[in-house]
């Protein structure tokens, strides 16, 4: 993980911490922030390891058990490192139906990972995600933010290309 | 100005990616807001869209102007005392088979804008929030966007159109969980807590966000207040074809030859959605059965094709409308493994919170998994039956589990045969499935 060099705040940057308190003005009190405050470090660093986890919780005043419990609760972040794409391949109903395993297989077999593991040159991770909301063009997955669309026949190529 | 008939639609073309404020304001866009605040008092305007009959579009069709009637307004010998009221909008669409609410806050962020602040100068909130799941990623960024040319022409912040309604709106994305969907979860989730839902009573009208009243109204649903404004209580009842009122984004995914969304009049048949409007089923598979609302509805047959698409008629089949997007089941496609990847879903994204939910689920996809993989026994399906009433409404904390139960229960009805061909391990649908 990148390093970053102006820690003005337990560990937190000063953009990272810049961006929260953003965040606080929108809100009664500086708990609500939590999940928003995890996704800002998360952004910055690709995941929250325990460290960035005790620092938000000492900015937002809450324990961080709490705030872990916060984290852990929700599929979008990540509590181990992760590849700088992570692709999010849907497995809910209509995608199943329409080959949503194969298209995890493939992409799985072409970065030679298994799912939730990151490739060697740390590129990808692949995980699984539930219903992605465009059920008229399964099967799906999304590709850091870019939603890729009927995946069926040619999910290697339609994502990286080759 | 022109009848139209699809009223959501009409900014959504082919030829732009999406409708901007120029774009929205050619087609009346902000005139309801200015019928409502110049002409109307927030009383008023709860009494349009409850006469109107606009029911929540999220799936529960509870009366949105009664919604909206049931938070305390200040008293005129309150005058003085703030009270402090919020908005929130649902945007946390996550139910397995539903893509409706995303269409909207892609092509045309405006009109849920004006829906929302709408709302909220009818339920005098001075705050709203936009709460979306986290991976509607472009909607994210076309919302923030729309949002910043609402605040510089004046629809949004303070004084609005020059009178006294002053108004915030935040947007909220979340990061992932299908309980976010539940209203009280929500709220939960939007104080940075675990998503897990709260007792009720008392209702968010009540005592929701921090305790105070607090409307929860689904993204469709508010993207159909402008329009009633606007045209009027008379031209919006017209629209339905039946006993329910307005417009809706019906949907079809699955094996059928063009899945899509459609906005069709409330109370139009099932029939015509699937034959066409999503042109009948793909060459060489036929129709088995649908979810006619999502993941959390009861399956229903082929019969049941001619059920218009309105509450009570699909909850009189024994389904609910829910969402209103169909998930087709073809004949190829086992239904007892299709109802293992909906029981895993549930599974995944229970909270936790009541055991019934925490522990049923799990134990339901294990039965499955048994049977599908050949170790089940005959008293199984016993057991999942039992399930289906153990995890039915009133004995958990929310309505996943109900709702998790709908398509088993169905399905232990309609396609029982498929269930005991396993248990009798005739495994050729394993081999194909």
């Amino acid at each position: 993980m990148q390093e970053s060099t102006n820690k003005v705040f337990a560990g937190l940057s000063a953009s990272e911490i810049d961006e929260i308190h953003a965040e606080i003005s929108h809100y009664e009190d500086k708990s609500a922030v939590s999940i928003e405050a995890l996704k800002i470090v998360q952004k910055h660093r690709g995941w929250v390891s325990d460290e960035c986890l005790m620092a938000v919780a000492e900015l937002l005043e809450s324990s961080p058990a709490q705030l872990e419990g916060v984290a852990t609760f929700y599929n979008l972040i990540y509590r181990q490192p992760v590849g700088r794409t992570v692709i999010h391949v849907c497995n809910s109903v209509t995608c199943w139906m329409l080959g949503a395993e194969q298209v995890r297989e493939h992409l799985c077999r072409h970065l030679n990972v298994a799912l939730g593991e990151m490739s060697q040159d740390g590129e990808y991770t692949v995980l699984p995600i539930v219903c992605l909301g465009a059920c008229d063009h399964a099967p799906v997955a999304m590709v850091g933010d870019d939603l890729k669309l009927d995946l069926a026949d040619n999910a290697v190529k339609q994502i990286f290309g080759e | 100005m022109d009848k139209m008939d699809k009223p959501l639609t009409q900014n959504i073309k082919a030829d732009r990616p999406f409708a901007t404020l120029a774009d929205y304001l050619k087609t009346g866009g902000y005139e309801g807001l200015s019928i409502a605040i110049k002409n109307l008092q927030p009383k008023e305007v709860q009494q349009w869209v409850k006469d109107a009959g606009l029911r929540g579009r999220g799936g529960a069709g509870f009366s949105t102007g009664l919604k909206w009637s049931l938070v305390p307004m200040p008293e005129a010998n309150d005058a003085g005392k703030p009270q402090t009221h919020y908005l929130v909008v649902n945007g946390d669409e996550m139910e397995p088979g539903t893509f409706k609410d995303r269409l909207l806050l892609e092509k045309d962020p405006h009109q849920l804008i004006e829906g929302i602040i709408i709302a909220a100068y009818a339920i005098q909130a001075q705050t709203a929030y936009i709460f979306l799941r986290g991976e509607y990623r472009l909607a994210a960024e076309r919302l923030t966007h729309a949002l910043e040319e609402a605040r510089a022409q004046g629809y949004v912040g303070g004084h609005i159109l020059d009178s006294d309604f002053s108004l915030q709106i935040h947007l909220h994305t979340s990061a992932g969980r299908y309980i976010c969907g539940e209203e009280s979860a929500l709220l939960n989730a939007l104080e940075g807590k675990r998503a897990t839902p709260r007792p009720k009573p008392p209702f968010a009208v009540v005592s929701g966000l921090w305790g105070k009243p607090t409307v929860v109204n689904n993204v469709e649903t508010l993207c159909n207040v402008p329009h009633i404004l606007h045209y009027g209580v008379e031209w919006y009842r017209s629209l339905g074809r039946g006993a329910d009122k307005g417009t809706k984004l019906f949907g079809a995914s699955g094996r059928v030859r063009r899945p899509g969304l459609w906005e069709l009049p409330m109370g139009t048949p099932i029939r015509e959605i699937i034959e066409d409007h999503a042109g009948g089923m793909r060459e060489g598979y036929k129709l088995r059965g649908f979810l006619p609302g999502g993941a959390s509805t009861d399956f229903l047959l082929p019969e049941h094709l001619d059920v218009p698409m309105e509450y009570d008629a699909v909850a009189k089949a024994g389904s609910r409308m829910g969402t209103g997007t169909i998930i087709v089941l073809d004949d190829q496609t086992c239904p007892v493994q299709m109802v293992l990847n909906l029981e895993q879903f549930f599974a995944q994204e229970s909270c936790g919170w009541c055991t019934p939910c925490r522990d049923g689920l799990p134990w339901t996809v294990t039965l499955l998994k048994d049977i599908i993989e050949g170790r089940g026994r005959p008293e199984d399906l016993d057991t999942l039956s039992r399930l289906t009433r153990m995890l039915g409404p009133g004995n958990t904390f929310c309505a996943l589990a109900p709702g998790a139960m709908e398509p088993l229960q169905s399905a232990l009805k309609y396609f029982r045969a498929d269930f005991e061909r396993y248990i009798i391990h005739d495994n050729t649908l394993l081999e194909t499935g």
